[in-house]
């Protein structure tokens, strides 16, 4: 018979405050966020997307907004996201396709997501400015 | 008992109950739109940067190009449809409460399926217009 208060007794899987910091596991948490920065930051897409279709007016007053201090600071938050993730999904498919899954290879590629997430992210906000 | 028995396994219990219903389908599907999006979102941020400093006329004609838009049309496709089942997983994780799993769930369908068109209607009538 199913009986509740056994359920409710029934131990918990273990979840973020019982393990060790280390770095895969940041990375791990850090690729979720950035997914959930990036599933809010499609609004911004759209909003842009349908202020365009809508005619110079429209364009203009949310250009004006993308183009404040703060609309820029999202903005380049948002590619960081997208470049960060990105690199994590290929991350993902090497262990999907069977290698990297050593602690050493897997630090190391962490670090490479980390490292090359920032570095990719100045990149472009250089090449936008020089554009710009 | 027949030899043949041995080679029947309990998938067939399973198939049609719970997760035998889809089985691998939302982790594959994850797979694929990554790799769709991995390799078209090179495409959209040279696009945001190549954007940079053009005025309303200009952007339109980028946009309203038929090459551009239908790259940016399945970015956004792919994008919407993996961020759908991501922040499913996400869901299903951390929100345990039946009724309230319910409502996230539906909501995150209907965010995603709110962006997808908004774009999708928005570029359809950049590009028809130009």
């Amino acid at each position: 018979m199913a009986d509740a208060r056994l359920a409710a007794s029934r131990p918990l899987s273990p979840h973020l405050q019982v393990f060790r910091f280390i770095l895969t596991m940041a990375m791990s948490i850090v690729h979720r966020i950035t997914g959930g920065f990036l599933y809010v930051g499609t609004v911004f897409v759209a909003v842009w997307l349908v202020a365009a279709a809508s005619g110079p007016e429209w364009f203009a007053q949310v250009d004006g907004v993308y183009q404040s201090w703060i609309g820029r600071l999202i903005l380049l938050g948002l590619v960081w996201s997208l470049i960060h993730h990105a690199i994590g999904g290929i991350r993902h498919f090497i262990w999907d396709l069977g290698y990297g899954f050593d602690p050493k290879t897997a630090d190391r590629l962490a670090l490479f997501n980390l490292v090359a997430g920032v570095v990719l992210t100045g990149v472009v906000a250089i090449a936008a400015f020089i554009f710009a | 008992m027949s030899k043949s028995f041995r080679f029947q396994t309990s998938l067939k219990h399973a198939r049609g109950f719970g997760s035998g219903k889809s089985g691998t389908t939302h982790f594959w599907q994850q797979r694929v739109t990554g790799v769709a999006a991995l390799l078209l979102s090179l495409v959209y941020v040279v696009l945001l940067v190549k954007l940079q400093g053009d005025d309303y006329a200009a952007v339109m004609a980028t946009l309203g190009n038929p090459f551009v838009a239908v790259l940016m049309l399945a970015f956004l496709g792919v994008s919407v449809w993996h961020m759908k089942i991501g922040m499913q997983v996400i869901i299903e994780d951390y929100v345990n409460q039946p009724l309230l799993r319910v409502l996230t769930l539906m909501a995150n369908s209907f965010f995603s399926a709110l962006v997808g068109i908004a774009s999708a209607v928005a570029l359809i009538k950049i590009t028809f217009g130009a």
